[in-house]
């Protein structure tokens, strides 16, 4: 797997739904097109709700990995 | 099947489940996906579901309407939005079930409400104010329901900044193109 470099962190760890998704939502719309977000997750639920928040916002979901308890997404923006 | 050239060169492997996603909560068709909610409880654990779920939707780049309707009204009544609280009595899930009668009880409901605020401070959800602050924010159309206002006396005053008096045929004319409708 190549490395994968963040453009923007963000930390949703302790949050539980709705927060991880609004939250990245908010900072997705603070990336230029073709910049990576990183997202730090500790809501089970996000697993499922990032990939549906990337079809619906139209943006590349790069990797999704879950390891000792904690969820990582990359998230990467399109360009419009 | 759509492959990845397809659905615009994205390697989201779920793509494919969704050919019609094109993003910003796309319908496929250049419009916006919608979601269109009934708010008809006005008790704390009434409120969370429908804002949580505007939030979302938000969030997915939907368009989201929000008919408050009956107790539901509560939810976006200045003063009372702040002061929702939650029914001991006719709900068996409290963690300690508690028959009706003791429910009854003065203090019960008191009790019952601090039990789940405490909850969702603890959980650090935004409270009801704070959901309200972001459906304004995002964008989401607050509707009051006109006849419910008629009936309970609630003047346009009474309610929180940025709602629109609205009856059921404009809920309705806005849920007639939604693609999600959920009644709460």
């Amino acid at each position: 797997m190549s490395v994968l470099v963040a453009d923007r962190e963000l930390d949703c760890k302790g949050l539980l739904c709705p927060l991880p998704v609004y939250q990245t939502s908010q900072a997705i719309g603070k990336l230029g097109p073709g910049q990576v977000l990183k997202v730090e997750c500790t809501d089970p639920g996000s697993l499922e709700d990032f990939p549906a928040l990337a079809r619906q916002r139209g943006l590349t979901l790069l990797s999704a990995e879950e390891r000792d308890g904690m969820q990582v997404f990359y998230l990467r923006k399109e360009a419009a | 099947m759509t492959t990845v050239a397809e659905a615009g060169g994205r390697p989201d492997a779920r793509m494919d489940e969704h050919p019609d996603a094109q993003g910003r909560g796309g319908t496929g068709n250049g419009r916006r996906r919608r979601l269109a909610l009934i708010a008809s409880k006005g008790t704390l654990d009434g409120a969370y579901p429908p804002l949580i779920l505007a939030a979302t939707a938000a969030s997915l780049g939907w368009e989201v309407g929000i008919f408050f309707t009956f107790y539901g009204l509560d939810i976006i009544h200045k003063r009372k939005h702040r002061r929702l609280k939650v029914a001991p009595v006719g709900n068996p899930a409290l963690p300690v079930p508690m028959p009706n009668l003791l429910g009854a009880l003065p203090g019960m409901t008191a009790a019952a409400t601090a039990m789940m605020q405490g909850w969702m401070k603890r959980a650090k959800l935004p409270s009801v104010a704070q959901f309200l602050d972001i459906a304004r924010e995002s964008g989401t159309k607050l509707f009051a329901c006109s006849t419910t206002m008629g009936v309970m006396g609630v003047r346009h005053a009474d309610l929180v900044p940025g709602v629109d008096i609205a009856g059921a045929a404009a809920f309705l004319d806005f849920a007639a193109d939604a693609d999600v409708s959920l009644f709460v």
